[in-house]
């Protein structure tokens, strides 16, 4: 097990890049402690991948260095960095059996017939799948040789890291679930750092300790879940996490006071004046609709009932939102104004959050 | 059901079987007709029932030509099928070489059997020929108008040159069918060179292997220009193989009944192997 740097890391597929736009990653450092549960979460084409093939040694990146501990890996091929990885779709050896397949990577490595047959067994208990291990895996359904992949990528007790590349994809929504728990499980009993590759915010807040989140190559938040959700970095955590994601309202901002429109909010705190475009960021969560006249005049346009609470479609002078109403307080017909909770509410400059002036900051060039 | 309607469908298959008729049934009919007369002249012939086929199935110029056949397909599906897949395995996977590479592997494929036959038979020849000459050189005593090895490898030879391409072509769409994840899959399991072949490429190879395989087996099976034009079947007998055998009975001897039902039993033999193949190859990928 390792600690795994990345310093200065950038990828692009184009032989000369000429700008960032040439790159699928762009620039980064970061620091995986060892032993850590990460979630690497993003939309489709975002460098998710790329980055975790520059990891595990099947992509050599095209500047910067990965470290494991204080041993340079860049060019080293996966092999030497021992390194397990599950891919999207199943890969099974067809002419292979099911503990032929789980006993590969490990015979591969000139390991023991009596503890591979040990080491099979167990993981085999842990995926379930006991009884056909003397199947031929070509037969079993994309599940079963999900699993399979699965416990291949497990089967290994001494690698530096685990990278699941979403793993669940082609997986039962029941069966996501159950394994998801069981990869958790493991994580806890064998401490390996694990990277969890997926573009599904459940998937990623449930399984990881950290969510790393990435949006057009570049990693935009790194945080556990409930820093995502309450103090999203971008405007595009606010809007990938959550259901539905973070309402954005153009604004102006006077100190402690917000104006949308015609309308002035009341925020917690003052925020320094700056350029660029400024904008409030409040989750569905935090807004509550209203009809004594204060805050944002809204018109509802639809109900959506989803079980535990409703999600009320809504249009302002500033554009549309969406508020979560819960149990007894169903919208009304009159109800013609929405309210935000001050302390919930994110400034965001050129889409990057801004933190709010110390208030007993030191003026600048005082003293 | 309505049997109007049925009947009234008919009208539409009478094409296709007009023609499937003219073009299939009725020629293969009249071999079967021939196969039980003897036939001395156009208006002068006699019913005689199985006699052909029971004197051919006891020929043994008969015995020796299917013997030399089969040995001889085998020995092409045993040198093209290893080789085919080696240079699948060997050719470029992507840049401008790969169309270079595939075109170069196509030309053998273009050129018309006979053609290929004249051109080993100048390629070879001890006096002026390239590949004679050479061999010759170099101490090795070769004629392949003379020396029965000579000439049955020389056949073998050109069968090699002018056909691993199709297996090569074959395999190569194969490989390229196998997704980037099986092998990145295998390089994080730490697989051999050997254990990718053998477990990652070989079992996605079985499908256009068994193509392969029926295809060479049965083109080989009635191989007939290239040695017709190389050897003309000698020296002796050493390459003559079923279908010049066929056609020197039919044509030559003007021996029709015993042709027509050579030909029959020919065509069951080529339909009995190409099952038996078939069948053992979709099996083993069944299991």
């Amino acid at each position: 097990m390792a600690t795994i740097t990345l310093e200065n890391l950038a990828h692009s597929y184009l032989a000369q890049p000429a700008g960032e736009a040439d790159y699928a990653l762009k620039q980064l450092d970061h620091v995986w402690s060892d032993g850590e549960a990460y979630a690497l979460l993003g939309p489709s084409g975002c460098g998710k991948s790329t980055l975790l093939n520059i990891i595990s040694g099947l992509l050599v990146p095209s500047q910067g260095r990965i470290l494991f501990d204080d041993r340079d890996v860049t060019r080293a091929d996966t092999v030497a960095r021992n390194i397990a990885q599950v891919f999207q779709f199943p890969v099974v050896y067809d002419t292979m059996t099911v503990r032929e397949n789980l006993a590969f990577p490990l015979k591969n490595r000139g390991h023991k017939a009596n503890y591979i047959a040990a080491r099979v067994s167990q993981i085999a208990r842990m995926i379930g799948m006991e009884e056909v291990l003397d199947r031929r895996a070509r037969r079993l359904t994309a599940d079963a040789k999900q699993k399979i992949s699965l416990g291949r990528g497990m089967v290994r007790e001494d690698v530096n890291a685990i990278l699941f590349d979403e793993p669940l994809t082609v997986i039962d929504p029941h069966m996501k679930w159950e394994l998801r728990t069981q990869l958790k499980a493991l994580h806890q009993e064998f401490g390996h750092t694990m990277i969890y590759v997926t573009h599904d915010q459940t998937e990623a807040l449930t399984f990881a300790d950290k969510v790393v989140v990435m949006f057009d190559g570049r990693v935009v938040q790194i945080g556990t879940p409930d820093e995502l959700f309450e103090r999203p970095a971008h405007t595009f955590v606010g809007y990938f996490i959550g259901s539905p994601g973070m309402n954005l309202f153009d604004a102006e901002i006077a100190g402690a006071t917000a104006r949308i429109g015609e309308t002035s909010i009341a925020l917690d705190a003052a925020y320094p004046a700056s350029g660029g475009k400024v904008q409030l960021g409040i989750r569905p969560e935090f807004c509550r609709l209203g009809n004594d006249g204060n805050g944002l005049p809204v018109r509802i346009e639809r109900v959506e009932d989803v079980g535990r609470h409703v999600i009320v479609r809504a249009q302002s002078q500033a554009g549309p939102l969406n508020i979560i109403a819960h149990e007894g307080l169903r919208p009304g017909p009159d109800d013609t104004h929405v309210v935000f909770e001050p302390g919930r509410i994110n400034v965001y400059v050129d889409d990057w959050r801004i933190s709010p002036q110390e208030e007993n900051a030191v003026p600048a060039g005082g003293v | 059901m309505d049997r109007t309607q049925n009947n009234y469908a008919w009208l539409f298959v009478l094409p296709v079987l007009v023609l499937v008729a003219f073009s299939a049934i009725i020629p293969l009919m009249t071999v079967v007709n021939y196969s039980v007369q003897d036939v001395l002249d156009a208006n002068t012939r006699f019913f005689v029932g199985d006699e052909w086929y029971r004197e051919i199935l006891r020929d043994p110029q008969l015995h020796a030509a299917l013997g030399r056949q089969l040995v001889f397909s085998f020995s092409v599906l045993a040198v093209q099928i290893p080789l085919g897949i080696a240079i699948a395995l060997c050719m470029p996977t992507r840049g401008i070489w790969v169309a270079v590479t595939l075109v170069l592997v196509a030309l053998p494929l273009l050129v018309p059997w006979n053609v290929v036959g004249t051109i080993w038979q100048l390629f070879a020849r001890s006096d002026i020929g390239l590949l004679g000459v050479t061999l010759n050189g170099l101490g090795i005593e070769y004629n392949y108008t003379r020396g029965r090895w000579a000439a049955w490898l020389t056949v073998l030879a050109m069968d090699v040159w002018h056909w691993t391409s199709l297996v090569v072509l074959l395999c190569y769409s194969g490989l390229r069918a196998i997704p980037d994840a099986y092998y990145q899959a295998a390089r994080i399991d730490g697989a051999s060179r050997w254990a990718v072949f053998r477990h990652v490429q070989l079992p996605r190879l079985t499908g256009v292997l068994t193509i392969a395989v029926l295809l060479r087996f049965m083109d080989s099976f009635m191989i007939y220009a290239e040695p017709f034009v190389l050897t003309g079947g000698g020296p002796g007998s050493t390459t003559t193989f079923l279908s010049q055998f066929l056609t020197t009975m039919a044509v030559a001897q003007f021996d029709i009944g015993r042709a027509a039902a050579f030909s029959l039993i020919y065509f069951l033999i080529i339909l009995a192997i190409s099952w038996v193949f078939y069948t053992v190859i979709t099996r083993s990928t069944k299991i």
